[in-house]
């Protein structure tokens, strides 16, 4: 992840600034595209601000987006607790899970950090199935808002912009320039006196405490909630591979890989819905040996060429 | 408690084997292969549905599946992984690759799979009890546990004694010093891959005799075999064996006393355990 410039800031946040139109000039089918796809840039944004710097792959993303739905559901259907203070207690348990992952895995080397999180969304829907079934009575959960999805659109779109935000901050302050010398090599950045390990895990908790965010702003639209739904394993993979199509190299690369990747899915999954993981698994081996840098890595590497050319 | 010693230790015999399997692709030919579980989904569902359809003992599928996983998994080396380890400039982007592109393979398997059999890998074979020092088990658990000691213990003589098994020793310690004395890293690399993904496909026959598996439970495999591995240390088999028991014995003890839901999370408190604790290994010596 590079160091933001200002130029990339006011075109971001005016990309995002225009979308704020977009439930207003459509609805039904494509105003549910818009949800999803704001989520995905949400949680793929957020998943960039850590793994872009430090190249460790996080699979994560489902384990935060399923506790902060999760919180949601319980706290709204079981406590009588509003939306506004779940949502606040989400993003506090989503940031502690986070700093615990971090805390067991992120001072060894990457390796253990992706087993870890591989398995993590399972493991937790493990134990919130075990919990519900055993101690809180195995009825649902319901989240009964006024909210539609016009609604839903403007919180992702907000939570987008503070993610952004507080990523491009983050790549111009020390903590950023402290990733980037991780991300180059770590010894190095050990022997320059960098705290590896502190460094990596507050980063991570900004990745767990939007993950969970998003996950809190998701549950109203489906109003049921069950661990099943909420923990789909699935999601981590859907946000690492958007992430890495789009390009993990700048901040803003998850915005042009999610919306492709999105297009493309819906069509498969809509006309060939058994074949539909297959086309998942053909996306990672094509990132991996034809876009090792994603569109934008791609883009930038055409752009040198042309530029040596001219002169 | 008997019970329980007794069906942990017949299941860590096959997740002994597994994680060696594991052991080979990672500690030898430096693959972290997060397909594992899929490969070994795969064996198992081989062996259903040769059961099934052909009435074939998985004694049987287990000879079939020595040539096909052995040739398949070589191609898979030579072919996806070799291009990524040439490219690779660092240890790390390697691992970040080869993580990525097995993610690809399994979701491939698992797509291939779902189109062959969609539902539970459900099928008995020699499923009556039998009795072992005053407990109760099934002939097929026993039968799993036999075969798979059989298999690691043929591995890990061949591993000590033959020279083709000290040069795959010498690879798993350094790539390069291997290659200074005259050993072929690449044709040993892909040696070691394809013999781990071909022991990981028989595990997962082995398996399949008394676990009903489904195409998309592979990556709960995956996930025990690195935390064998992981505890055991890398390239270390007598901690991959030990690390098994310990998996084996406390998940069935999970199961069978707490709730048989929550096998995965017994194995995520042995991992954390082992990550704050000995992140080495079991005899691994700390690396400053």
């Amino acid at each position: 992840m590079k160091k933001g410039t200002h130029l990339e800031l006011t075109i971001v946040l005016c990309v995002l600034a225009a979308s704020i139109f977009w439930p207003l000039v459509v609805n039904g089918y494509w105003l549910g595209i818009g949800v999803d796809a704001m989520m995905y840039i949400a949680l793929a944004t957020s998943w960039v601000l850590f793994s872009g710097p430090t190249h460790y792959i996080s699979l994560a993303s489902a384990a935060f987006f399923g506790v902060g739905g999760f919180a949601v559901g319980l706290g709204m259907s079981d406590y009588d607790m509003s939306f506004w203070s779940m949502l606040i207690i989400s993003a506090v348990a989503g940031t502690l899970l986070a700093a615990l992952v971090g805390v067991a895995t992120l001072r060894l080397s990457g390796v253990y950090f992706v087993i870890f999180t591989l398995g993590l969304a399972e493991m937790i829907r493990n134990l919130v199935s075990w919990v519900q079934n055993n101690f809180l009575g195995s009825r649902g959960l319901y989240v009964l808002t006024d909210f539609n999805d016009q609604h839903l659109f403007w919180m992702l779109l907000l939570t987008t912009a503070t993610i952004y935000i507080t990523g491009w901050l983050i790549s111009r302050s020390r903590l950023g320039f402290a990733l980037r010398i991780i991300g180059g090599d770590e010894t190095v950045a050990k022997h320059v006196g960098i705290n590896t390990a502190f460094a990596k895990i507050i980063l991570f908790t900004t990745t767990g405490l939007f993950g969970a965010i998003v996950g809190a702003i998701i549950a109203p639209r489906w109003s049921y909630i069950e661990p099943n739904q909420v923990f789909s394993p699935q999601l981590s993979f859907f946000v690492v591979i958007m992430a890495l199509l789009g390009g993990s190299g700048r901040l803003w690369g998850p915005i042009v890989g999610v919306v492709p990747f999105l297009l493309i899915w819906n069509w498969v999954d809509a006309n060939f819905p058994s074949q539909s993981i297959l086309v998942l698994g053909l996306a990672f081996l094509l990132i991996v040996y034809f876009l090792p840098r994603g569109v934008l890595g791609r883009l930038e590497d055409l752009y040198v060429k042309l530029k040596k050319r001219i002169i | 408690m008997l019970d329980i010693l007794v069906s942990g230790l017949l299941l860590s015999g096959t997740y002994a084997l597994v994680a060696m399997g594991l052991n080979l692709q990672y500690g030898v030919a430096k693959i972290m292969n997060l397909a594992n579980g899929e490969v070994l989904v795969l064996g198992a569902l081989a062996s259903f549905w040769l059961f099934t359809t052909q009435n074939l003992s998985p004694l049987i599928t287990v000879l079939i599946l020595v040539p096909l996983s052995f040739i398949g998994n070589w191609l898979i080396y030579k072919f996806l992984m070799l291009p990524l380890v040439r490219r690779s400039k660092s240890k790390g982007a390697l691992e970040v690759d080869s993580i990525l592109s097995t993610f690809g393979m399994s979701f491939i398997i698992i797509g291939i799979m779902v189109s062959i059999e969609g539902g539970f890998f459900a099928y008995k074979y020699l499923s009556h009890p039998i009795e072992i020092i005053g407990s109760t088990t099934s002939v097929n658990r026993l039968m799993a546990f036999v075969l798979a000691s059989i298999i690691a213990l043929m591995l890990y003589v061949w591993l000590n004694v033959s020279r083709q098994g000290m040069a795959v020793r010498a690879v798993s310690v350094s790539n390069e010093a291997a290659g200074l004395v005259g050993i072929n890293v690449v044709a040993v690399s892909g040696l070691a891959f394809a013999i781990g993904g071909m022991v990981t496909a028989i595990g997962g026959a082995l398996i399949s005799t008394f676990i009903t598996l489904d195409a998309s439970i592979g990556v709960v495999y995956t996930m025990k075999a690195l935390i064998i591995v992981i505890m055991g240390g890398v390239g270390d088999i007598r901690g991959s064996v030990i690390a098994a028991v310990i998996l084996g014995v406390v998940e069935t003890a999970v199961a069978t006393l707490v709730d048989p839901g929550l096998t995965l999370a017994s194995a995520y408190f042995i991992f954390i355990c082992v990550l704050l604790l000995r992140p080495q290994g079991l005899f691994g010596r700390p690396t400053s």
